[in-house]
């Protein structure tokens, strides 16, 4: 009877899980998709608890208390430009859960005896693998997001080498650890779980700020295939099934970015990208000439003021400045004046898949004046002005024109063929991905040194005046 | 066979039919070229250069004439100033191959036929997708929309680009095209590329892309009337439709500094679209161009030929547009009469009876171009009901165009689009066999990874254990197969919810947590699956949070 209930349970939470996630395809279904979600996984959890062989009840009721009450602190506290950082964590702790989980298998008793325990054994190993890869891995990208660790690219000698060694070494490691009668093995578990841990770390460290958005999405993938090595190893389809969904939109949501970047996916997950100079490279044409030529807000309002068409790029700067209210009104007071003011998003544009989209939508932007590359990418020569605030790569037109830039042949946002570009921008420093911009050279190009939220404000100031 | 080059003998005409590579080429196809002195001088293209081509100089102009086989034309043949009829002067039985504008000029047509004449007319090639290489009307119409912009700006008194100076600024000029055919997409191209902040109006919808794709905005009347006409014309409108459209000039005319207009309607008066009114509401300073003038112009106060100053805004009327570019122009035409004759078959085409060119009615181009042949009068040809003849590929010809240099959108311009539409059907097949070799990928690891744990031994727990593992796989590969589906058609701006709603279900690991609570609180798997469901639920209450976060401030 139990077990009825539980594989009925396990069916209707797999339907709501897989319902959730085709939900968040579309706006106007995204949340009903959420709430699915929550359904999903209180129905598993209760059915659980009610019906399969669990003890110490009170005990985990209390974890899963606790455990809700600070995801609940922590997801209503955070700023919505920390959202990256949030997700990075979020995906180590799902790692650090199933290498938790891998081991309790390992040492619990009641999973030895029965036949296939080569089988189980593999499956623990896999499951701890990925399981620290992701742990680690999410720990690094999330210093990384937050600036606590730099952005750069941390380039070993002999990276692949060394990825390849440990790889290697955490496979070969499963034979000793097979022979173990017992918990024997356990030290050769612990070895492997150090290695895989050092390989997230190595793994991360290696890869450029301007790729975090897939790093992120694929340890969102590794999440899920950790989730599912579980299911395997504990015998439960639900995991199985929700870890695989999970799994599968991760690794399609890294290829989507990739393809946005015009990268695949193995320079991305073994990464180095953005140091390697690339074969055939034209040193002389690396270094854009010429000055940039300053503007003020001034004369950028006035040039607002006259202008019929307004396409604004935001990038990270606009995410860490938190200038999305002020762009907003900025937004609203153009469209007043009747000028066609709208957005070009670039789908890397941030450090997170869709970042700019949920900042925008934060600041109440209407979602359909939000434009992605493809939409817009041919209405900028008749664009009078553009305004990039805070992203220097997505508009680089290096990656269109100089074979030898890092970023030669990612699809960027021409926003050179406009009539005016201004470039919002802190520094003079260059992107995320450590290249110059010629961008800033161009005849058309205006820069405007401010902090974005400042200089906007200041923008819309002036434009509410004139 | 002798091909005659003569002297362009009306009025200031500056072009001539070959040039000294055009020659090169003639010769290649067996002809022998005859040019007169002097013929290519105003076109800056020296005797000299003739000779070395190969062609032979003749200075005697009345036996240069008698002697033709071919004779090589822009304008139709007339009176010259020094000999007089230009068809007197030649044998019975020629080839003329020049402009012939029959619908104008019955009389000419006439007189070639009772000489027995042959005539090919430069202006009537049809205008399809083969026929591009040799359409004189859309090269001329080039240099004609080109030279127009030119001549505005020689008569405007700015800058046509937008500039801020030490000394103050200047607002762009604004530039409208009406008609947006060759002519009126060069003029575009021509105005954008000097700066200027350009407009278009036609009344075939199906521009409306080219002209955006010359930077321009195209601007429409809420009216809705297709006027394609054919071969690249418009067709006239309907008198509400005319009605909003003179609205929408009149707005424009208060803001605009130029207008180039280059309505043509074929076999008719050039369309009135620029009103004296208008003329008035700009302006003093701004310029009109009429690419119309010679057929009674689109403006009503223009005189062909002439500049007509009207309160301060200038009119123009020019007819001789390309021959003002003589070197370009002279090349070009050159070049589309090289290309019609090479595809008649050159001197090979002879006929060896009557020794003129035997002349393959069934390719329509020569169909359509042959005006009069060997003294009958061919023109006009039956025409058919096909409103765009390049999309068709007709036997007979399309309604002809009888009108002039101006007008006529040509299939270069659609190319790209077209070549657009082809690509993307090849991209879904792409996808949809990536999809199926992934499933099959599937499916033979599923069958090896049975093969191997089948080979292990005859062990019968292990056997349970296989068959376990096996039923497993297939859900987790059903599992992959499902998501893969689910996530493809995500929008980019809901990436970030998504990943986190994931991220928040990828914590029923916590399940796996639960099922390792059995036993003394303090033993090693419980605490561990304490740990594990404790950072699980963090996840999944933060994940779903955030999202419901997320997801309540999108807004339409």
């Amino acid at each position: 009877m139990t077990q009825a209930f539980l594989s009925i349970a396990w069916v209707v939470s797999s339907i709501l899980f897989v319902s959730s996630l085709r939900g968040l395809s579309h706006p106007e279904t995204a949340r009903r998709g959420n709430g699915f979600g929550i359904v999903g996984m209180l129905m598993a959890v209760v059915a659980v608890m009610l019906a399969a062989d669990v003890g110490n009840h009170v005990f985990f009721a209390l974890a899963i208390g606790t455990g809700a009450g600070v995801g609940m602190v922590l997801a209503q506290r955070v700023g919505m430009t920390a959202m990256p950082e949030l997700v990075a964590i979020l995906h180590s702790f799902v790692g650090l859960a199933a290498v938790f989980v891998g081991y309790a298998a390992f040492l619990d008793p009641l999973q030895h005896g029965n036949g296939g325990r080569s089988i189980l054994l593999v499956e623990i190993w896999i499951d701890v693998l990925i399981g620290a890869i992701t742990f680690t891995g999410s720990i690094v990208a999330f210093l990384k997001l937050r600036g606590s660790v730099s952005g750069k690219p941390l380039l070993l000698p002999a990276r692949h080498f060394l990825n390849g060694a440990m790889f290697v070494a955490s496979l070969v490691f499963v034979l000793p650890f097979l022979m173990g009668e017992g918990t024997s093995a356990l030290p050769w578990l612990l070895v492997m779980t150090a290695i895989a841990s050092v390989l997230g770390v190595h793994l991360v460290a290696a890869i450029g700020g301007a790729d975090m958005p897939v790093v992120v999405s694929m340890l969102n993938s590794y999440s899920g295939w950790t989730a599912s090595a579980a299911g395997f190893m504990l015998q439960n389809d639900l995991l199985i099934i929700t870890g695989a969904l999970v799994g599968s939109s991760g690794a399609i949501l890294s290829h989507i970015m990739c393809k946005a970047m015009n990268r695949s996916l193995p320079s991305v997950i073994f990464g180095g990208f953005g140091a390697d100079p690339p074969k055939g490279a034209v040193p002389a044409a690396a270094q854009p000439q010429g000055d940039v030529v300053a503007t003020e807000v001034a004369t950028l309002a006035g040039e607002l003021a006259a202008a019929k068409a307004v396409i604004i790029v935001p990038g990270y700067g606009m995410a860490v400045a938190r200038a999305q209210h002020a762009v907003r009104q900025l937004v609203d007071l153009l469209r007043k004046r009747g000028c066609k003011a709208r957005f070009a998003i670039h789908p890397v544009a941030g450090r997170l898949p869709g970042h700019m989209n949920v900042l925008l939508a934060e600041a109440n932007v209407p979602y359909d004046i939000v434009m992605e590359m493809d939409e817009i990418n041919h209405d900028f020569p008749q664009t009078d002005v553009v305004l990039v605030i805070g992203a220097n790569d997505i508009v680089n037109p290096g990656a269109q024109t100089d074979a030898s830039s890092p970023i030669y042949g990612m699809p960027v946002l021409e926003v050179w063929k406009s009539t005016r570009v201004v470039v919002l921008k802190r520094s003079r420093s260059s992107g995320y991905a450590g290249v110059d911009n010629p961008l800033f050279y161009l005849e058309n190009t205006r820069m405007l040194f401010a902090d974005a939220r400042d200089g906007m404000e200041k923008v819309v100031a002036a434009l509410g005046a004139a | 066979m002798r091909i005659a080059i003569v002297r362009e003998s009306f009025g200031n005409e500056r072009r001539v039919a070959a040039t000294p590579e055009s020659c090169k080429k003639l010769t290649a196809l067996g002809f022998s070229v005859h040019v007169e002195a002097g013929a290519g001088e105003a076109a800056c293209f020296p005797d000299q250069a003739y000779q070395q081509a190969g062609a032979e100089l003749c200075s005697d102009v009345k036996a240069l004439y008698g002697s033709a086989d071919l004779l090589l034309k822009i304008r139709p043949p007339g009176q010259r100033p020094d000999l007089g009829d230009e068809l007197a002067l030649l044998r019975d039985g020629a080839t003329i191959l020049s402009f012939v504008w029959p619908a104008r000029s019955k009389v000419l047509l006439d007189e070639l036929a009772a000489r027995g004449m042959t005539a090919l007319a430069m202006d009537q090639v049809p205008r399809i997708s083969r026929a591009q290489k040799l359409d004189a009307l859309s090269s001329m119409a080039n240099i004609a929309g080109y030279r127009a912009i030119i001549e505005a700006a020689g008569h405007f008194g700015s800058f046509f680009t937008g500039q801020i100076t030490a000394a103050g600024k200047v607002a762009p000029a604004k530039v409208l095209v009406i008609g947006a055919g060759v002519a009126g997409l060069a003029a575009l191209g021509a105005a954008k590329g000097l700066g200027a902040v350009v407009r278009a109006f036609d009344t075939r919808a199906a521009v409306r892309e080219q002209v955006q794709s010359m930077g321009a905005e195209f601007l429409e009347v809420s009216i809705s009337e297709d006027g394609e006409g054919g071969g690249g014309y418009a067709k006239e409108m309907s008198p509400a439709f005319i009605e909003a459209e003179m609205a929408l000039f009149r707005a424009q005319a208060a803001e605009v500094d130029i207008v180039v207009t280059t309505a043509l309607i074929p076999g008719r008066p050039a369309p009135k679209l620029w009103l004296r009114d208008m003329v008035e509401a700009m302006k003093p300073g701004s310029v009109v161009v009429d690419l119309a003038a010679e057929t009674g112009g689109n403006c009503e106060l223009t005189r062909a030929d002439e500049v007509v100053v009207h309160q301060g805004v200038t009119i123009l009327g020019p007819t001789d547009l390309p021959s003002r570019l003589a070197t370009t122009a002279s090349q070009l035409y050159a070049q589309n009469l090289v290309h019609l004759l090479t595809d008649i078959g050159g001197a090979k085409a002879r006929d060896p009876e009557r020794g003129d060119l035997g002349l393959d009615f069934a390719d329509e181009v020569l169909y359509g171009a042959t005006v009069v042949h060997r003294g009958q009068i061919l023109w006009p040809r039956p025409a058919k009901a096909a409103p765009d003849a390049p999309k068709v590929e007709p036997k007979k010809q399309s309604d002809r165009p009888t009108s002039d240099k101006v007008g006529g959108a040509t299939e270069r311009f659609r190319q790209p689009a077209l070549m657009y539409a082809d690509r993307t059907p090849g991209n879904e097949r792409g996808t949809t066999a990536k999809r199926a070799a992934l499933t099959w990928v599937m499916a033979a690891l599923l069958t090896v990874a049975y093969g191997i744990l089948k080979a292990q031994g005859p062990d019968t727990g292990q056997d349970l254990a296989t068959a376990l593992f096996l039923e497993r796989l297939t859900v987790f590969v059903l599992a992959c197969f499902v998501g893969w589906q689910v996530i493809w058609n995500v929008t980019p701006a809901l990436h970030t919810p998504l990943m986190s709603v994931t991220n928040a279900i990828s914590g029923i690991i916590l399940v796996g947590g639960l099922l390792h609570s059995k036993g003394p609180v303090a033993s090693a798997p419980v605490v561990l699956g304490l740990l594990a469901v404790l950072f699980a639920t963090v996840n999944v209450a933060g994940g779903f949070l955030v999202t419901r976060r997320m997801l309540k401030m999108f807004r339409k």
